[in-house]
């Protein structure tokens, strides 16, 4: 108790030394925070992706579609329950650059069921599928435009010209965070009737075909049965799990990612230093004051008690602090980003994360103040001036 | 009186790179038990080094050094530590106080490391605060206090554990005429009506009057 209450005595001692350093601590944790926070919500969308989905593409690049019959073969492969197909479609609302969003070509109706992850009331999944120009968007897409179900969207087409206009008929929550809530999504059907109308080189292919498995331990075999199929054909495919095809598409942004992994330990290191030198600045003032203790007859474990206890202590309220502000602070880079991340929040992890880190540093500044006051001698602690 | 603190052949020495600079010489002395003793000497004799050693917060050269039975010289460093919090109270020339302590909580301080309740150390503190005169200081920090104030409240700090021995290093050298004065008088009534054997480290003539004996350090040896 009594050293809990020297501790804290020993804190306030130097006020604007502490409130600067709890101030330095609370602003490198928040920036640690802030960027481990757009880290995992890089990967977020593919974490919550179900495994029993697999993608077949044309093995030389997603630019290259796939033959439609492809898709009665995969069906027929052992272990596969529905298969369904997209094409990206690439539109911006309003023929803005602002507006990009994720925009697909997707049917049949198998294809959306497979997505249990999009939860679409009934009354608007039907009238989705009634309406041949019909569209389904995310709830966060839905509400950046402030779209309402019935109104008309008009994209226009950068890989496929033209305006192209459809009636929103379905607004899709996720079922969990993390979930996808800014896809744009529209019949195939429609979306291919109109390629071959205008462009009929380019319809009657599928960008990819979506894949859904009874059990997802097979996923490898199942998938490698797939290319087998079409080893010897014009267009190969590569099949993956949905999953390693979002983190591939996700991996063209690997070394900003890297960058900013490497940044948010740098800042470890930062609140390291910050603490070291407070802590090393205190327990060289207070040599003659261990010397005393010591004197009286206290042990070594009480200074370093009261050492480690202090730089914990400024370590703690730094770290608190930090991720007190986060919050405001990730509520604002989320509104800046208009939902560009579907889970843009705080994760348990990283707030662990911190919290170990902040022990971490607490600990380590302590190391070599604890060292100097227990190597130093009564004698020589008593005739030293802070 | 049977002597309490037995020191012989008692030599210390530092090394500075490879020159040994010796310090103490070969001291032989006994103090008995309830003197008030003044070890004088100008500065450099070694005054302050031989009080450290019979506090056990140095460890001699070469010789030996008891304190009532207890061979202190062969003590290891956590074994001096309990010994100390038990057997010697200190008082520093500059004090040595808690600045973050009120005089209350300083005068505690080597009461933590005892059995005793909270009440207990309470009654111990407000009655050595009393015996130095500063009972109604109790909540004031250091450096609410005169220098004077300060150094009794030292001297309680010193006290409260019942100690057997006092030892106090040039308690008067940060004190005007006045306080050193006091602080003089209050160590002798300290060992007059209360028993305690106190040796004080001066060079200052007028507080050693206050000793029943004194002892001169010069260079190193014991006159």
């Amino acid at each position: 108790m009594w050293v809990l209450r020297l501790i804290l005595r020993n804190t306030g001692r130097h006020k604007l030394r502490t409130i600067l350093t709890i101030l330095g601590l609370a602003v490198a944790t928040m920036s640690f925070v802030v960027i481990r926070t757009l880290i995992s919500s890089w990967y977020a969308s593919a974490e919550v992706i179900p495994p029993n989905r697999l993608v077949t593409r044309n093995a030389v690049s997603l630019v290259f579609g796939l033959p439609l019959a492809y898709e009665d073969k995969i069906k027929r492969v052992e272990g596969v329950e529905s298969v369904g197909r997209g094409n990206w479609f690439g539109g911006l609302y309003n023929n803005d650059p602002k507006n990009f969003f994720a925009n697909f070509a997707v049917g049949p109706e198998a294809y959306l069921d497979m997505y249990s992850e999009f939860v679409l009331p009934p009354e608007q999944r039907a009238d989705y599928f009634n309406t041949k120009n019909g569209a389904v968007a995310g709830r966060r897409l839905a509400d950046r435009f402030g779209w309402k179900i019935g109104d008309i969207i008009r994209l226009t087409g950068q890989i496929y010209p033209g305006d192209w206009e459809f009636v929103l008929k379905g607004i899709y929550k996720g079922s969990q965070q993390g979930v996808d809530e800014n896809s744009f999504i529209f019949h195939w059907e429609y979306f291919d009737e109109r390629i071959k109308q205008t462009f009929p080189e380019m319809g009657g292919e599928a960008g990819w075909f979506l894949v859904k498995i009874s059990n997802p331990k097979q996923a490898a075999g199942i998938g490698a049965a797939i290319d087998d199929i079409f080893k010897n054909s014009p267009a190969q495919t590569l099949t993956e799990t949905e999953k390693e095809f979002s983190l591939n598409f996700l991996a063209m942004m690997d070394s900003l990612i890297a960058g900013l992994t490497i940044m948010s330990y740098l800042i470890i290191g930062v609140i390291l230093l910050v603490l070291v030198n407070t802590m090393a600045m205190s327990a060289r003032e207070r040599m003659s004051e261990y010397a005393v203790l010591k004197t009286l007859g206290f042990k070594t474990y009480h200074i370093s008690g009261l050492i480690v206890g202090e730089s914990l202590l400024l370590a703690g309220v730094g770290g608190v602090l930090g991720v007190l502000l986060t919050y405001p602070v990730l509520d604002g880079i989320s509104r800046a980003l208009q939902g560009f991340f579907s889970g843009f929040a705080m994760n348990s992890l990283t707030v662990i994360l911190s919290a170990v880190f902040m022990v971490v540093v607490g600990i380590l500044a302590a190391i070599f103040p604890v060292y100097r006051a227990l190597r130093l001698s009564i004698v020589e602690g008593l005739r030293h001036v802070g | 009186m049977p002597a309490i603190v037995k020191i012989s052949n008692l030599s210390k020495s530092y090394r500075r790179d490879s020159i040994r600079i010796p310090v103490l010489e070969n001291i032989n002395l006994e103090v008995e038990a309830g003197d008030f003793l003044a070890l004088m000497g100008p500065s450099g004799s070694g005054k302050t080094t031989l009080l450290n050693m019979i506090g056990g917060i140095d460890k001699p050269s070469a010789g030996d050094v008891f304190v009532g039975d207890v061979p202190i010289h062969r003590l290891s460093d956590a074994a001096l530590a309990t010994w100390r919090a038990r057997h010697v109270g200190f008082v520093f020339q500059f004090y040595n106080l808690m600045p973050v302590l009120t005089a209350f909580e300083n005068v505690e301080l080597p009461l933590l490391l005892t059995r005793l309740s909270k009440t207990e150390r309470r009654k111990h503190v407000e009655l050595a605060l009393s015996i130095v005169g500063l009972q109604d200081r109790i909540n004031h920090y250091p450096r609410q206090l005169s220098g004077g104030q300060e150094q009794r409240v030292a001297i309680a700090r010193a006290l409260v554990t019942d100690p057997t021995l006092i030892l106090a290093d040039e308690p008067t050298g940060d004190l005007d005429k006045n306080s050193a004065e006091e602080v003089m008088t209050l160590l002798s009534q300290l060992n007059s009506q209360h028993g305690k054997t106190i040796i004080v480290v001066t060079h200052d003539p007028r507080a050693a009057d206050k000793a029943r004996s004194h002892r001169n350090l010069d260079k190193g040896e014991l006159a």
